[in-house]
């Protein structure tokens, strides 16, 4: 049996993240559109005077590398949740074959 | 809600470090003592770490027309206590500053604060409290973690506030809270849809963990469980 609350939860997640994009369509960085607020708030902070004192350790090259790395992210997380929770998925099947 | 690496005065930096290391402390001992106590949680714990590990990396639009990424950190609260989380967070971030140079180290003590320790802190509350006058499970853990998440930005906003109140705390605060709070609303909404699915899907698999973590009450009858044991 496929439940309908998760769907539709999920579905409504889709529709939140992909209602900006169709309300700016066509409007992209340049005209400053989806920056990041983490790099508003630097921004805005430069644009008092005020210079940061540290810089990061390293940063990545280039987009292509940032974006590698923040993928690798997400994909850790998500094999361990899909790990775990395909374990659990596995034991309640198990548990319920036992007691038919 | 990531503070850019040198981007607060050093003696912010270390007022925000003092203000996170007691709590990020008594988080690993709590860590300790749930593992030891009650082994099978661990995964569990992985698994909340896991979540912030893939939200706190998802940045997404908003129709602010900017965007910005959600936190994660309202399933850890729910299920292991602010504490716990502050031990989580601190963990992204240190992945996030020195591989992605977002947020920083010398910014570590602020950004686990909002992240790790308010905005656990406060999902943990309204848990307990809608849980308390007998909301249900999906609206209490929706809450949790849409005002976990944006008391995060809110946090932030003023931590920035504090330390550039230019030319007035209150001038700032409009100006930070613009930035970081206003952007924030439809993702931290998405965050708690997101919360709801992965918590109902623990609660349908693993009831009994979330009963020995003292999430839900051991006498609440679980339909599901029931269902699981009859067939």
């Amino acid at each position: 049996m496929v439940e309908k609350k998760p769907i539709i939860l999920l579905a409504l997640v889709i529709i939140i993240v992909a209602f900006p994009l169709a309300i700016y369509n066509g409007k992209g960085e340049s005209l400053g559109y989806f920056t990041g607020s983490d790099d508003q708030g630097p921004a805005y902070i430069t644009s008092t005077g005020y210079v940061p004192w540290f810089h990061s350790i390293w940063t990545p090259p280039s987009p292509e590398i940032e974006s590698l790395l923040f993928t690798v992210q997400s994909a850790i997380g998500a094999i361990i949740i899909g790990f775990i929770l395909g374990y659990y998925k596995g034991q309640a099947s198990e548990r319920k074959k036992e007691n038919q | 809600m990531h503070i850019a690496e040198g981007f607060l005065p050093w003696q912010w930096c270390l007022f925000w470090y003092i203000m996170a290391l007691p709590v990020i402390a008594y988080g690993v001992i709590q860590i300790k003592k749930v593992t030891e106590e009650h082994p099978e949680s661990k995964p569990l714990l992985a698994v909340s770490g896991a979540f912030i590990f893939i939200l706190s990396s998802l940045k997404l639009p908003s129709v602010t027309g900017s965007s910005s990424h959600p936190t994660g950190t309202g399933l850890g609260a729910v299920l292991f206590g602010p504490a716990a989380v502050s031990v989580l967070a601190a963990i992204v971030l240190v992945f996030q500053a020195l591989l992605l140079a977002h947020g920083g180290i010398t910014t570590l003590g602020a950004n686990d604060f909002s992240m790790g320790i308010i905005g656990p802190f406060a999902a943990w509350l309204i848990w307990k409290g809608t849980r308390k006058i007998g909301w249900s499970t999906s609206i209490a853990i929706f809450l949790a973690a849409v005002m976990g998440d944006w008391l995060t930005y809110v946090t932030t906003a003023i931590q920035l506030s504090l330390a550039f109140p230019i030319p007035t705390f209150e001038a700032a605060f409009v100006k930070f809270i613009a930035i970081y709070a206003y952007t924030q609303v439809p993702l931290a909404i998405a965050e708690g849809i997101l919360t709801v699915v992965i918590f109902d899907y623990i609660m349908k698999l693993r009831p009994d963990i979330l009963r020995t973590l003292k999430v839900i009450e051991p006498e609440e009858p679980n339909k599901n469980l029931t269902r699981l044991f009859n067939g």
